[in-house]
């Protein structure tokens, strides 16, 4: 009996086989999904960090069988269509919130959950959002002023 | 506001960007690394049989299948790729398990099994340098990796002018880079007998002589291309080349591409950490209360293998004073073999260490004089051409120390704030601390070794420009860095310069992307190989126009005689006459750092050709209930020289003061026994978004004269004086001292808490001196 996941908006059907595949490591190698990186395999650095049903998840810390159902989305599946940015993505590149760019997936669909919940976040609501995913570049400063910018630019374009 | 720009922003927020460990290729296999449950021992066997039949493996390999040398290193060569006869530390790779898929090699990986002797574990530098210790190398005949001094004046007549004298014992720990991204390596032989290496390292030439060395291969038959690497600070060097070398030597053997991904346990476990220092130093003031001397012995624990360990000790016994002016100077450093995971290096260099030691004995010994801690500063502060403790005197640069402390105090408020200060006030429920360091750095190698880089330039037929230095992005920004300069230079529009990631083989070896050398070293290249197109432009142009310009200026796409401001033509019409006029727009720029010099015996020479100045200050407060600290603010002042691109610049400032949080407050790779205790970022600690405050960068600009880009460096000097500056703050809050790094106040609330009527601080002076000699000096060993 196989049951279907969707990623980034495509349907996978997901065999009896393959259940116990640990999400990361499936998206890595079976979908070549590479945005969705490995820091520390234990759920602690939030550089696998995808949204699951528009919630931030740890890729590392789940099984196909806990997404089954369910709708996933990548780093990849962030970016529109035309192949423009997302006001998160762009506002990281305008803020100069990357350096090694390492946390920055897993960062920007944080960043981009949190706005879905709170449009208008404090510097303070930004930073314990953003707890559970590790930079050693930045400081997280600019990454902050990058979440600012975009909650400030979201907000103005839905006026 | 002005928005960032990187050339690699769009790969990297999309995911796009291919690091080492995303590289697929049809063929690929995949190793992993078996160690032993040994910190020092005899290795008498290794068993690969059962490994070898478990399903999927291609090869099981030791010391034994390396074609070429075992051992390699940058300075001393005791590093084996594979750790043949004996294990030195408990991070030593006994073998490496080839299999068609990662998972089958991680299953066979456990059934290596190996027959060992231990041997006595010595995981204490003082231990090991006991005349009959055990050897960690028999054939260097000692456990001493080096010793470097510095010897000024004379300083028992320092001593004798000294009115006032302190002593103290510091220490500091081993601390992992930790860098997002573990070491990973992708290993080819290519069809004509080229060894390719794609690799996350920080250093494309120090990994093809480790590649090289152990397959015995001519450098010329391996040619190494960095891919986008995630943070390296430093770490990335000797265990990311041992890395690659490990999947060069099974790709070779196999006839097959290896992926080498390294787990964050094997990470943790393998790569080298920052040295940790015991210093051991007295320092003594006049009435006045000038320096009169300082004396230092410093020991470094720089583990199993050399490292870098001389390079990073050295740089210790240069700025062994912090940025002041001391006449008399007795300085001693060692570094030790032990069993511990080695040291090598790491952001900062030699002078974390020294700057948490020194920049908190400064104000303890002004406080002994009666000065506060900006006027101690002031009065014995680096200025124009002072001499500095190794004899060099700072002139050819502008010696900006007291513009950047300035600044900073000004940013932040200092001298008002500091009234607040608790001192650990028993009757406060909180407790408010505000404190600063100061630093000046050393740039580039100095007298480590050679130093130059190169730039190359090749213009296209359209006018497009393909850039690529000897300067490896490790995710600093060091490619935008230099298209921006390229783009300044050349008047053209940024978006036409493309950066090709330079291979080992595409251009020479301009040394590492180390020391905050990239943009100063890798910049100077890039500014000479456009003086060389402008040259050429301008002969083609004086052919072509028959005009005869004194000096043409490159600005927006166009070129104009700069003294008559007449446009002469477009940056591509130029370029389209070049092409058709047999004249490449193709130059290869050079720049070679000017004249150092060290005399090993003496400890004395000009050390670095220019220096960077930088001051940071904190305030926090405690929580004098748990000990918990909680960090206001910070504001950092570096003088940069040249600030080419400010939005990666301050992400330097702020990357680097966050780093030097973790270091005051609670970093620490803690272990038992030469075994490693910290084995990933849950026992691991570094500072998360809520550990951190607002942080305030301040980019002070006095161009360089001896770099041609007039920048200097500002990687390390960002992280070298955070620690210190949190010290103190600390001390302020508490009324305690912490010479022991990371401090980590007693969460019970034991602090010794001082009468409420000694709380204050020395009033402020404006450095210079007293009027009149003030009595009641105490003088104190």
């Amino acid at each position: 009996m196989a049951e279907t996941v969707t990623i980034n908006r495509h349907n996978y059907q997901i065999t009896d086989a393959i259940m116990e595949r640990q999400l990361l490591d499936w998206l890595r190698e079976d979908l070549d999904l590479t945005g969705t990186k490995n820091g520390c395999n234990i759920g602690v650095c939030g550089a696998c960090t995808i949204l699951v049903d528009g919630a931030p998840r740890r890729a590392c810390k789940l099984l196909l069988k806990d997404v089954t159902g369910k709708d996933v989305i990548t780093i990849e599946g962030l970016t529109p269509a035309d192949g423009s940015l997302h006001p998160v993505q762009q506002a990281f590149v305008d803020a100069g919130a990357i350096q090694c760019g390492f946390c920055t997936p897993g960062m920007v669909l944080t960043a981009y959950a949190l706005l879905k919940k709170c449009p208008q976040p404090t510097p303070a609501d930004i930073r314990q959002a953003i707890k559970g995913n590790l930079c050693r570049c930045t400081g997280y400063q600019q990454i902050i002023d990058a979440v600012m910018l975009a909650a400030d630019r979201m907000t103005k374009q839905k006026r | 506001m002005k928005y960032a720009w990187r050339n690699d922003a769009f790969a990297k927020v999309t995911g796009r960007a291919r690091y080492a460990d995303d590289i697929k290729m049809p063929g690929l296999c995949h190793a992993v690394p078996v160690y032993a449950d040994a910190v020092h021992a005899r290795l008498l066997r290794i068993d690969p049989e059962a490994a070898g039949k478990s399903p999927g493996v291609l090869g099981v390999f030791t010391a034994a299948d390396i074609p070429g040398t075992v051992k390699f290193g940058q300075i001393i060569r005791d590093c084996p790729t594979l750790a043949g006869d004996k294990i030195r530390c408990h991070g030593d790779v006994i073998a490496l398990v080839v299999a068609e898929t990662r998972a089958q090699a991680m299953v066979a990986g456990d059934l290596v099994k190996c027959e060992i002797e231990d041997l006595p574990a010595l995981t204490d530098p003082e231990q090991a340098l006991a005349p009959d210790a055990i050897l960690i190398h028999a054939e260097l005949g000692t456990n001493l990796v080096n010793e470097h001094s510095v010897r000024r004046g004379d300083v028992s007549a320092g001593e004798t002018a000294s009115e006032y004298i302190i002593a103290a014992e510091v220490t500091t720990s081993r601390i992992e880079h930790s860098y997002l991204e573990p070491e990973a390596a992708v290993a080819l032989v290519r069809p004509d007998g080229v060894v390719e290496i794609h690799g996350s390292m920080q250093h494309p030439f120090s990994t093809r002589r480790f590649v090289a060395s152990t397959l015995g291969l001519p450098l010329a038959q391996v040619e190494v291309t960095g891919t986008p690497m995630g943070g390296g600070f430093g770490g990335k060097d000797d265990t990311a080349a041992l890395v690659c070398a490990r999947a060069a030597l099974c790709a070779w053997l196999l006839k097959r591409p290896v992926k080498i991904t390294y787990t964050r346990e094997w990470s943790m476990r393998e790569s080298y950490k920052r040295h940790p220092y015991r210093m051991r130093y007295r320092m003594g003031l006049d009435a006045e209360g000038r320096i009169r001397f300082v004396y230092v012995d410093m020991l470094a624990d720089g583990g199993a293998y050399c490292s870098v360990s001389p390079w990073v000790t050295w740089r210790s016994t240069v700025q062994c004073c912090g940025a002041y002016e001391v006449p008399n100077v007795h300085c001693d450093v060692r570094a030790v073999y032990t069993n511990n995971v080695f040291c090598g290096a790491m952001r900062g260099f030699g002078s974390p260490q020294v700057n948490f030691a020194i920049e908190q004995l400064i104000e303890i010994a002004g406080q002994k004089a009666g000065l506060d801690e900006i006027t101690i500063r002031r009065r014995n502060m680096l200025q124009q051409d002072s001499v500095t403790v190794t004899g060099q005197q700072l002139s050819g640069h502008t010696v900006s120390l007291r513009q950047v402390m300035d600044r900073v105090l000004a940013e932040i408020d200092y001298v008002n704030k500091r009234q607040n200060c608790s001192f650990g006030d028993p009757e406060a429920e909180e407790w408010y601390g505000i404190g600063f360091a100061i630093s000046y750095r050393g740039m580039s190698l100095g007298a480590e070794g050679t130093d130059f880089n190169s730039a190359i330039i090749s213009i296209q037929p359209d006018g497009s420009v393909i850039l690529e230095t000897g300067i490896h992005e490790n995710g600093q920004g060091s490619e935008s860095a230099m298209i921006l300069l390229a783009a300044e230079h050349l008047g053209i529009d940024k978006n036409r310069i493309v950066y090709r990631r330079s291979s080992t083989s595409t251009i020479p070896d301009g040394g590492t992307t180390v020391a905050s050398r990239g943009t100063l070293m890798g910049g100077g290249a890039v500014v000479d190989a456009c003086h060389i197109i402008q040259d050429k432009i301008g002969a083609i142009i004086r052919r072509k126009l028959a005009v005869d310009p004194a000096h043409l200026l490159f600005r927006e796409g166009f070129i104009y005689d700069e003294a008559s401001a007449r446009r002469l033509c477009s940056f591509n019409e130029a370029i389209g006459w070049c092409y058709q006029m047999q004249e490449y727009p193709y130059a290869f720029g050079v720049f070679k750092a000017p004249q150092v010099s060290w005399d090993e015996h003496t400890g004395q020479g000009n050390a670095y050709f220019t220096w960077v100045y930088g001051c940071q200050a904190v305030e926090l407060k405690v929580v004098p209930k748990t000990g918990q600290v909680v960090l206001l603010n910070m504001v950092a002042a570096h003088d940069i020289g040249n600030a080419v691109n400010p939005a990666m610049l301050s992400g330097q400032f702020y990357g680097g003061m966050a780093m030097g949080t973790g270091y005051a407050l609670f970093e620490e790779f803690r272990h038992q026994d030469g075994k490693g205790i910290s084995s990933n970022f849950h026992n691991y600690r570094i500072p998360r978004a809520t550990d951190l405050p607002p942080m305030t960068a301040i980019i002070v600009e006095n161009p360089d004269p001896l770099s041609p880009s007039g920048a200097k460096g500002i990687g390390e000097p960002t992280n070298e004086l955070m620690a210190p500056a949190i010290a103190n703050a600390l001390y302020r809050a508490t009324g305690k001292r912490y010479l022991k790094q990371p401090i980590q106040p007693d969460r019970r609330g034991a602090f010794p808490q001082r009468p409420k009527e000694n709380l204050s601080t020395p009033e402020l002076g404006d450095g210079s001196l007293p009027e009149s000699d003030s009595t009641d000096r105490i003088k104190e060993d």
